[in-house]
């Protein structure tokens, strides 16, 4: 199977097709929906950011707590669609790529494809099987959030679906 | 009067946590086992694949199943000749919060649904049933909101036809389509008022998985599993493992249906004391 390195900066990813399988290794960021409105607003307000959000790849999850002598809990993918009110501005500020579950709506599509982004899906409802994927965690900003603080994984060969690749083509028929 | 104390009750609850969490239900294996059999769709035979690698994991390691550890809903069936010593309410909170502290678990509670605030573990949602008898059942099902979140109500006329309620259901689970994480098992409560149809949708899903099941129940499989959305809504034979339904007498001039979604990772857990 295809393997891919972050940062996925363009060249990496604009040949990917919505259907394509591949492995992923590098960092990612964990965020989701109070993380992505505190971006949001960082951003309208001209703040700088507690990451870069250039070229990077961001994870729709909230980890279980750690549990002793592993570098993380069970930590699968939540519903993107609960973010995508946040994603196209996240994208026009240079946000490369997302991973979550289920689909993503009309405006989040066309956000993509204009940004040469992409979204991927990755196994849902499989928090265990992908804890083993993440050799590495560590909140990098909004640790009063608990469990949607952002992280900052370090993940091998973690498995991937190209749900909406960077011309928009989405994996579901019915978009 | 039987005497059980709130300590023992504490204590029951917060087993019920590890075992709900970390050890996926038997039926519901078997039934993602026969999935995974039947499935001919090459992706999405390995997505079924990955599900049960997923649970063999969880119990190996003492993982969550989900990092979604759910919105913890406690059943307590108490026998009326059962004379508890101690705070009943306050027992079964503890006991989820020390059991999801100590195994690990995720702490998705916010103390207010409006300012929201930082996340905890508790309090859990009771439903207490006093029943016959001198003994407590407690049961736990933690239960996900990508799919709680799928949840529909529906107050039909007396006259509805039957069609037009598998309308209603089937369009329930098409609208939760690829995001709750199919296959899915869907509960429905038929029936009594607004509020106690929801319960029996939930309740319905604490029902095992097996092959008995209504004409209702069969025919609505059926045409739930020609939508295809199919696991990780790519497709395949199971948009879901079975329909699970629950029924009451209702007024006359009313027909409350409710929709009560569960993921593929269907957990609880019970206890008998």
């Amino acid at each position: 199977m295809k393997r891919i390195n972050t940062p996925l900066d363009l060249d990496k990813i604009k040949s990917l097709k919505a259907g394509e399988e591949l492995l992923l290794s590098g960092t990612i960021y964990t965020a989701r929906d109070q993380a992505h409105q505190r971006l949001v607003e960082a951003i309208k307000k001209g703040r700088c950011l507690p990451l870069e959000l250039k070229n990077a790849v961001i994870y729709y999850c909230g980890p279980t707590q750690r549990p002793k002598g592993k570098a993380i809990g069970s930590c699968g993918p939540t519903t993107s669609s609960r973010m995508d009110a946040f994603t196209p501005l996240l994208l026009a500020k240079g946000l490369r790529a997302m991973i979550g579950k289920g689909s993503r709506g009309q405006e989040v599509r066309n956000a993509i494809k204009k940004h040469r982004g992409i979204y991927f899906l990755t196994y849902a409802g499989c928090g265990a099987l992908l804890a083993g994927h993440v050799k590495k965690a560590q909140t990098v900003a909004y640790g009063d959030l608990g469990p949607e603080a952002i992280l900052k994984l370090e993940v091998k060969d973690f498995p991937l679906i190209v749900a909406v690749d960077s011309k928009g083509r989405s994996i579901y028929a019915k978009d | 009067m039987r005497r059980i104390s709130a300590l023992k009750i504490k204590e029951a609850v917060a087993a019920l946590a590890g075992r709900a969490n970390f050890f996926l239900r038997r039926d519901v294996l078997t039934a993602l086992r026969k999935a995974y059999v039947a499935e001919k769709n090459k992706r999405v035979k390995k997505i079924l694949k990955a599900i049960l690698d997923n649970a063999a994991i969880a119990r190996k390691e003492k993982l969550a199943i989900c990092q979604d550890t759910g919105m913890p809903v406690v059943f307590a069936q108490i026998g009326q000749g059962v004379n508890i010593a101690g705070d009943l309410k306050a027992a079964i909170n503890k006991g989820i919060e020390e059991g999801y502290k100590k195994f690990s678990l995720r702490d998705s509670i916010v103390s207010d649904p409006l300012s929201r605030g930082r996340s905890g573990f508790s309090p859990c949602v009771i439903h207490t049933d006093i029943v016959k008898g001198n003994k407590i059942k407690l049961t736990l099902l933690p239960k996900g909101f990508g799919c709680e979140n799928k949840s529909q109500l529906k107050m039909f006329k007396p006259t509805a036809t039957i069609a037009e309620i598998k309308k209603f259901i089937v369009e329930a689970v098409k609208n939760a389509g690829p995001d709750a994480c199919p296959p899915y098992v869907v509960g429905v409560g038929i029936g009594a008022t607004a509020d106690y149809a929801t319960v029996m949708a939930k309740k319905a899903l604490l029902r095992k998985i097996s092959g008995r099941s209504s004409r209702l129940e069969k025919d609505l499989l059926r045409q739930i599993n020609k939508t295809r959305i199919g696991a990780m809504g790519l497709g395949g034979l199971h948009t879901a493992l079975a329909v699970h339904i629950q029924t009451h007498p209702t007024h006359i001039a009313g027909l409350p249906v409710s929709v009560n979604i569960s993921c593929h990772a269907l957990r609880s857990a019970s206890v008998v004391l």
